[in-house]
Protein backbone atom coordinates (compact mmCIF):
# COMPACT_ATOMS: atom_id res chain seq x y z
CA UNK A 1 0.00 0.00 0.00
CA UNK A 2 1.40 3.36 -1.05
CA UNK A 3 1.74 6.39 1.17
CA UNK A 4 -0.76 8.40 -0.88
CA UNK A 5 -3.40 5.79 -1.63
CA UNK A 6 -6.58 7.38 -2.98
CA UNK A 7 -5.33 10.96 -2.81
CA UNK A 8 -5.71 13.38 -5.69
CA UNK A 9 -2.70 15.46 -6.72
CA UNK A 10 -2.46 18.35 -9.15
CA UNK A 11 1.04 18.86 -10.51
CA UNK A 12 1.68 21.94 -12.62
CA UNK A 13 4.22 21.74 -15.41
CA UNK A 14 4.17 17.96 -15.22
CA UNK A 15 4.93 17.00 -18.80
CA UNK A 16 8.71 17.20 -18.46
CA UNK A 17 11.69 17.25 -16.16
CA UNK A 18 11.16 17.51 -12.42
CA UNK A 19 7.38 17.91 -12.74
CA UNK A 20 7.14 14.68 -14.71
CA UNK A 21 9.19 12.81 -12.10
CA UNK A 22 6.96 14.22 -9.33
CA UNK A 23 3.76 13.14 -11.10
CA UNK A 24 5.11 9.61 -11.58
CA UNK A 25 6.41 9.30 -8.02
CA UNK A 26 3.11 10.49 -6.53
CA UNK A 27 1.29 7.93 -8.66
CA UNK A 28 3.72 5.23 -7.59
CA UNK A 29 2.64 5.93 -3.99
CA UNK A 30 -1.00 5.57 -4.90
CA UNK A 31 -2.15 9.06 -5.87
CA UNK A 32 -4.36 9.91 -8.83
CA UNK A 33 -2.73 12.73 -10.74
CA UNK A 34 -3.83 15.73 -12.76
CA UNK A 35 -0.97 16.31 -15.16
CA UNK A 36 -0.96 19.98 -16.06
CA UNK A 37 0.96 21.18 -19.09
CA UNK A 38 1.30 24.41 -20.97
CA UNK A 39 2.45 23.47 -24.46
CA UNK A 40 3.70 19.88 -24.54
CA UNK A 41 0.46 17.99 -25.00
CA UNK A 42 2.02 14.77 -26.30
CA UNK A 43 4.53 14.58 -23.48
CA UNK A 44 1.80 15.19 -20.92
CA UNK A 45 -0.23 12.37 -22.44
CA UNK A 46 2.80 10.09 -22.20
CA UNK A 47 2.98 10.83 -18.47
CA UNK A 48 -0.74 10.11 -18.16
CA UNK A 49 -0.28 6.78 -19.95
CA UNK A 50 2.58 5.78 -17.68
CA UNK A 51 0.39 6.49 -14.66
CA UNK A 52 -2.54 4.57 -16.10
CA UNK A 53 -0.21 1.61 -16.61
CA UNK A 54 0.52 1.67 -12.88
CA UNK A 55 -3.19 1.19 -12.29
CA UNK A 56 -3.80 4.76 -11.06
CA UNK A 57 -5.97 7.38 -12.63
CA UNK A 58 -4.64 10.44 -14.42
CA UNK A 59 -5.76 13.17 -16.79
CA UNK A 60 -3.82 15.79 -18.72
CA UNK A 61 -5.14 19.35 -18.49
CA UNK A 62 -3.75 22.28 -20.43
CA UNK A 63 -3.46 25.50 -18.44
CA UNK A 64 -1.28 28.57 -18.28
CA UNK A 65 -0.64 29.04 -14.56
CA UNK A 66 -0.10 32.78 -15.02
CA UNK A 67 -3.70 33.18 -16.19
CA UNK A 68 -6.43 33.09 -13.56
CA UNK A 69 -9.23 31.80 -15.80
CA UNK A 70 -6.97 29.06 -17.01
CA UNK A 71 -6.07 28.09 -13.44
CA UNK A 72 -9.73 28.09 -12.37
CA UNK A 73 -10.50 25.75 -15.24
CA UNK A 74 -7.63 23.44 -14.27
CA UNK A 75 -8.90 23.04 -10.71
CA UNK A 76 -12.49 22.67 -11.91
CA UNK A 77 -11.47 19.82 -14.20
CA UNK A 78 -9.54 18.18 -11.37
CA UNK A 79 -12.57 18.33 -9.07
CA UNK A 80 -14.96 17.09 -11.74
CA UNK A 81 -12.74 14.12 -12.40
CA UNK A 82 -11.65 13.15 -8.90
CA UNK A 83 -13.93 14.98 -6.44
CA UNK A 84 -11.16 16.33 -4.22
CA UNK A 85 -7.75 17.99 -4.39
CA UNK A 86 -5.52 16.72 -1.61
CA UNK A 87 -2.13 17.71 -2.96
CA UNK A 88 -1.05 20.65 -5.09
CA UNK A 89 2.50 20.73 -6.41
CA UNK A 90 3.39 24.11 -7.86
CA UNK A 91 6.16 23.13 -10.18
CA UNK A 92 5.58 24.99 -13.45
CA UNK A 93 8.45 27.31 -14.22
CA UNK A 94 10.36 28.91 -17.05
CA UNK A 95 13.74 30.58 -17.44
CA UNK A 96 14.69 33.67 -19.43
CA UNK A 97 18.30 34.07 -18.33
CA UNK A 98 20.23 37.24 -18.93
CA UNK A 99 22.63 39.48 -17.09
CA UNK A 100 20.84 42.06 -14.99
CA UNK A 101 22.11 44.91 -17.16
CA UNK A 102 20.84 43.26 -20.33
CA UNK A 103 17.65 41.77 -19.00
CA UNK A 104 14.64 43.04 -20.86
CA UNK A 105 11.54 44.04 -18.99
CA UNK A 106 9.62 41.30 -20.82
CA UNK A 107 12.11 38.68 -19.62
CA UNK A 108 11.61 39.84 -16.06
CA UNK A 109 7.83 39.95 -16.35
CA UNK A 110 7.39 36.57 -18.03
CA UNK A 111 9.38 34.73 -15.38
CA UNK A 112 7.69 36.51 -12.48
CA UNK A 113 4.26 35.88 -14.00
CA UNK A 114 4.74 32.15 -14.45
CA UNK A 115 7.07 31.26 -11.58
CA UNK A 116 5.66 33.51 -8.85
CA UNK A 117 2.19 34.73 -9.79
CA UNK A 118 1.40 31.23 -11.03
CA UNK A 119 2.06 29.81 -7.57
CA UNK A 120 -0.18 32.47 -6.02
CA UNK A 121 -3.04 31.81 -8.43
CA UNK A 122 -2.90 28.02 -8.11
CA UNK A 123 -2.62 28.18 -4.32
CA UNK A 124 -5.55 30.56 -4.07
CA UNK A 125 -7.61 28.39 -6.38
CA UNK A 126 -7.22 25.19 -4.32
CA UNK A 127 -7.49 26.83 -0.90
CA UNK A 128 -11.28 26.92 -0.97
CA UNK A 129 -11.52 23.20 -1.63
CA UNK A 130 -8.85 22.31 0.90
CA UNK A 131 -10.51 24.47 3.57
CA UNK A 132 -13.73 22.57 3.03
CA UNK A 133 -11.88 19.28 3.25
CA UNK A 134 -10.12 20.48 6.39
CA UNK A 135 -6.93 19.05 4.96
CA UNK A 136 -4.49 19.61 2.15
CA UNK A 137 -0.86 19.74 1.18
CA UNK A 138 0.69 22.41 -0.97
CA UNK A 139 4.25 21.86 -2.10
CA UNK A 140 6.03 24.60 -3.98
CA UNK A 141 9.08 23.89 -6.06
CA UNK A 142 11.50 26.70 -5.26
CA UNK A 143 15.21 26.50 -6.06
CA UNK A 144 18.52 26.70 -4.30
CA UNK A 145 19.26 29.85 -6.33
CA UNK A 146 16.26 31.50 -4.69
CA UNK A 147 18.32 31.29 -1.50
CA UNK A 148 21.84 31.85 -2.81
CA UNK A 149 21.29 34.05 -5.87
CA UNK A 150 22.77 33.21 -9.26
CA UNK A 151 24.43 35.44 -11.84
CA UNK A 152 22.30 35.71 -14.96
CA UNK A 153 19.05 34.82 -13.22
CA UNK A 154 17.79 37.99 -11.55
CA UNK A 155 14.23 37.25 -12.64
CA UNK A 156 14.32 33.55 -11.77
CA UNK A 157 16.01 33.95 -8.38
CA UNK A 158 13.63 36.78 -7.43
CA UNK A 159 10.65 34.63 -8.34
CA UNK A 160 11.98 31.62 -6.42
CA UNK A 161 12.82 33.70 -3.35
CA UNK A 162 9.29 35.08 -3.64
CA UNK A 163 7.91 31.56 -3.69
CA UNK A 164 9.69 30.85 -0.42
CA UNK A 165 8.10 33.92 1.21
CA UNK A 166 4.72 32.96 -0.17
CA UNK A 167 5.15 29.41 1.15
CA UNK A 168 5.73 30.69 4.68
CA UNK A 169 2.79 33.11 4.62
CA UNK A 170 0.40 30.52 3.20
CA UNK A 171 1.62 28.06 5.83
CA UNK A 172 0.76 30.53 8.59
CA UNK A 173 -2.61 31.52 7.16
CA UNK A 174 -3.80 27.98 6.51
CA UNK A 175 -2.31 26.04 9.41
CA UNK A 176 -5.49 26.27 11.47
CA UNK A 177 -7.35 24.49 8.66
CA UNK A 178 -4.86 21.63 8.54
CA UNK A 179 -3.44 22.74 5.20
CA UNK A 180 0.33 22.31 5.24
CA UNK A 181 2.46 24.36 2.89
CA UNK A 182 6.12 23.63 2.26
CA UNK A 183 8.73 24.21 -0.41
CA UNK A 184 11.34 21.97 -1.95
CA UNK A 185 14.47 23.71 -3.20
CA UNK A 186 16.28 21.61 -5.80
CA UNK A 187 19.88 22.30 -6.66
CA UNK A 188 21.45 21.38 -9.98
CA UNK A 189 19.21 18.61 -11.27
CA UNK A 190 19.87 16.82 -14.55
CA UNK A 191 17.04 17.68 -16.96
CA UNK A 192 16.71 18.80 -20.58
CA UNK A 193 17.26 22.30 -19.25
CA UNK A 194 20.69 21.46 -17.76
CA UNK A 195 21.72 19.02 -20.53
CA UNK A 196 21.90 22.01 -22.83
CA UNK A 197 24.63 23.71 -20.76
CA UNK A 198 28.22 23.84 -22.07
CA UNK A 199 30.76 21.43 -20.50
CA UNK A 200 32.83 24.14 -18.77
CA UNK A 201 29.73 25.53 -17.09
CA UNK A 202 28.82 22.04 -15.86
CA UNK A 203 32.34 21.53 -14.47
CA UNK A 204 32.23 24.78 -12.56
CA UNK A 205 28.78 23.93 -11.21
CA UNK A 206 29.99 20.55 -9.99
CA UNK A 207 32.78 22.18 -8.02
CA UNK A 208 30.15 23.97 -5.91
CA UNK A 209 28.32 20.80 -4.89
CA UNK A 210 29.64 19.16 -1.70
CA UNK A 211 28.25 15.78 -2.77
CA UNK A 212 30.14 16.17 -6.06
CA UNK A 213 27.39 15.20 -8.48
CA UNK A 214 24.26 16.53 -10.09
CA UNK A 215 20.90 15.50 -8.70
CA UNK A 216 18.19 13.50 -10.41
CA UNK A 217 14.53 14.51 -10.82
CA UNK A 218 13.48 11.39 -8.88
CA UNK A 219 15.38 12.61 -5.83
CA UNK A 220 13.36 15.82 -5.83
CA UNK A 221 10.18 13.82 -6.39
CA UNK A 222 10.85 11.68 -3.32
CA UNK A 223 11.12 14.80 -1.15
CA UNK A 224 7.77 15.94 -2.55
CA UNK A 225 6.19 12.57 -1.75
CA UNK A 226 7.50 12.83 1.81
CA UNK A 227 5.99 16.29 2.29
CA UNK A 228 2.70 15.10 0.78
CA UNK A 229 2.49 12.04 3.04
CA UNK A 230 1.33 11.47 6.61
CA UNK A 231 5.01 11.23 7.59
CA UNK A 232 5.18 15.02 7.30
CA UNK A 233 2.06 15.87 9.29
CA UNK A 234 3.96 18.11 11.75
CA UNK A 235 5.92 20.03 9.11
CA UNK A 236 4.75 23.32 7.62
CA UNK A 237 6.36 26.50 6.29
CA UNK A 238 9.67 24.77 5.62
CA UNK A 239 12.08 24.75 2.72
CA UNK A 240 13.57 21.31 2.13
CA UNK A 241 16.80 21.54 0.15
CA UNK A 242 17.53 18.72 -2.27
CA UNK A 243 20.77 20.12 -3.56
CA UNK A 244 23.71 17.91 -2.61
CA UNK A 245 24.61 20.38 0.10
CA UNK A 246 25.05 23.55 -1.96
CA UNK A 247 23.19 25.74 0.52
CA UNK A 248 23.58 25.03 4.23
CA UNK B 1 -39.59 27.11 3.54
CA UNK B 2 -37.18 28.72 5.98
CA UNK B 3 -36.49 32.44 5.77
CA UNK B 4 -33.12 33.77 4.67
CA UNK B 5 -32.38 34.76 8.27
CA UNK B 6 -33.14 31.26 9.53
CA UNK B 7 -30.91 29.65 6.92
CA UNK B 8 -28.09 32.13 7.53
CA UNK B 9 -28.41 31.57 11.27
CA UNK B 10 -28.09 27.82 10.86
CA UNK B 11 -24.90 28.19 8.78
CA UNK B 12 -23.42 30.51 11.41
CA UNK B 13 -24.34 28.28 14.34
CA UNK B 14 -22.84 25.24 12.59
CA UNK B 15 -19.66 26.98 11.53
CA UNK B 16 -18.86 29.10 14.58
CA UNK B 17 -20.38 26.90 17.25
CA UNK B 18 -22.21 29.83 18.82
CA UNK B 19 -25.63 29.73 20.45
CA UNK B 20 -28.57 30.54 18.20
CA UNK B 21 -29.65 33.31 20.59
CA UNK B 22 -26.39 35.17 19.95
CA UNK B 23 -27.05 35.37 16.22
CA UNK B 24 -29.00 38.62 15.97
CA UNK B 25 -29.14 40.94 12.97
CA UNK B 26 -26.87 43.45 14.67
CA UNK B 27 -24.26 40.89 15.73
CA UNK B 28 -20.87 41.43 14.11
CA UNK B 29 -19.17 38.23 12.99
CA UNK B 30 -15.80 39.29 14.30
CA UNK B 31 -16.70 41.47 17.29
CA UNK B 32 -19.65 39.54 18.70
CA UNK B 33 -19.47 36.01 17.33
CA UNK B 34 -15.75 35.42 17.76
CA UNK B 35 -14.98 34.76 14.13
CA UNK B 36 -11.44 35.30 12.91
CA UNK B 37 -10.73 36.50 9.38
CA UNK B 38 -10.47 32.98 8.01
CA UNK B 39 -13.80 32.04 9.64
CA UNK B 40 -15.45 34.93 7.81
CA UNK B 41 -14.02 33.72 4.49
CA UNK B 42 -15.34 30.24 5.22
CA UNK B 43 -18.75 31.55 6.26
CA UNK B 44 -19.04 33.41 2.98
CA UNK B 45 -18.11 30.21 1.14
CA UNK B 46 -20.78 28.27 2.96
CA UNK B 47 -23.39 30.94 2.35
CA UNK B 48 -22.49 30.74 -1.35
CA UNK B 49 -23.19 27.03 -1.26
CA UNK B 50 -26.34 27.36 0.85
CA UNK B 51 -27.89 29.93 -1.47
CA UNK B 52 -26.23 28.77 -4.67
CA UNK B 53 -24.77 32.18 -5.50
CA UNK B 54 -21.40 33.80 -5.95
CA UNK B 55 -20.33 36.50 -3.54
CA UNK B 56 -17.43 38.55 -4.90
CA UNK B 57 -14.49 39.39 -2.66
CA UNK B 58 -15.44 43.07 -2.86
CA UNK B 59 -18.98 42.37 -1.68
CA UNK B 60 -17.80 39.93 0.97
CA UNK B 61 -15.64 42.63 2.53
CA UNK B 62 -18.74 44.74 3.16
CA UNK B 63 -20.48 41.99 5.09
CA UNK B 64 -19.75 42.75 8.73
CA UNK B 65 -22.90 41.80 10.62
CA UNK B 66 -25.47 39.03 10.33
CA UNK B 67 -27.94 41.63 9.05
CA UNK B 68 -25.49 42.64 6.30
CA UNK B 69 -25.34 39.06 5.11
CA UNK B 70 -29.11 38.62 5.18
CA UNK B 71 -29.72 41.88 3.35
CA UNK B 72 -27.08 41.09 0.74
CA UNK B 73 -28.49 37.62 0.07
CA UNK B 74 -32.07 38.86 -0.11
CA UNK B 75 -31.11 41.54 -2.61
CA UNK B 76 -29.31 38.96 -4.77
CA UNK B 77 -32.24 36.53 -4.62
CA UNK B 78 -34.75 39.14 -5.74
Amino acid sequence: MGKLEGKTAVVTGASRGIGRAIALELAKEGANVVVNYSGSKEKAEQVVNEILEMGRKAIAVQANVADNDSVQNLMKKALEEFGSIDILVNNAGITRDNLLMRMKEEEWDEVIQTNLKGVFLCTKAVTRQMMKQRSGRIINIASVVGVTGNAGQANYTAAKAGVIGLTKTAARELASRNILVNAVAPGFITTEMTDALPEDVKTSMLSQIPLGKFGKPEQVAKAVVFLASDDAEYITGQVLHVDGGIAM
Amino acid sequence: MSTVLERVTKVIVDRLGVDESEVTENASFREDLGADSLDVVELVMELEDEFDMEISDEDAEKIVTVGDAVKYIESKLN
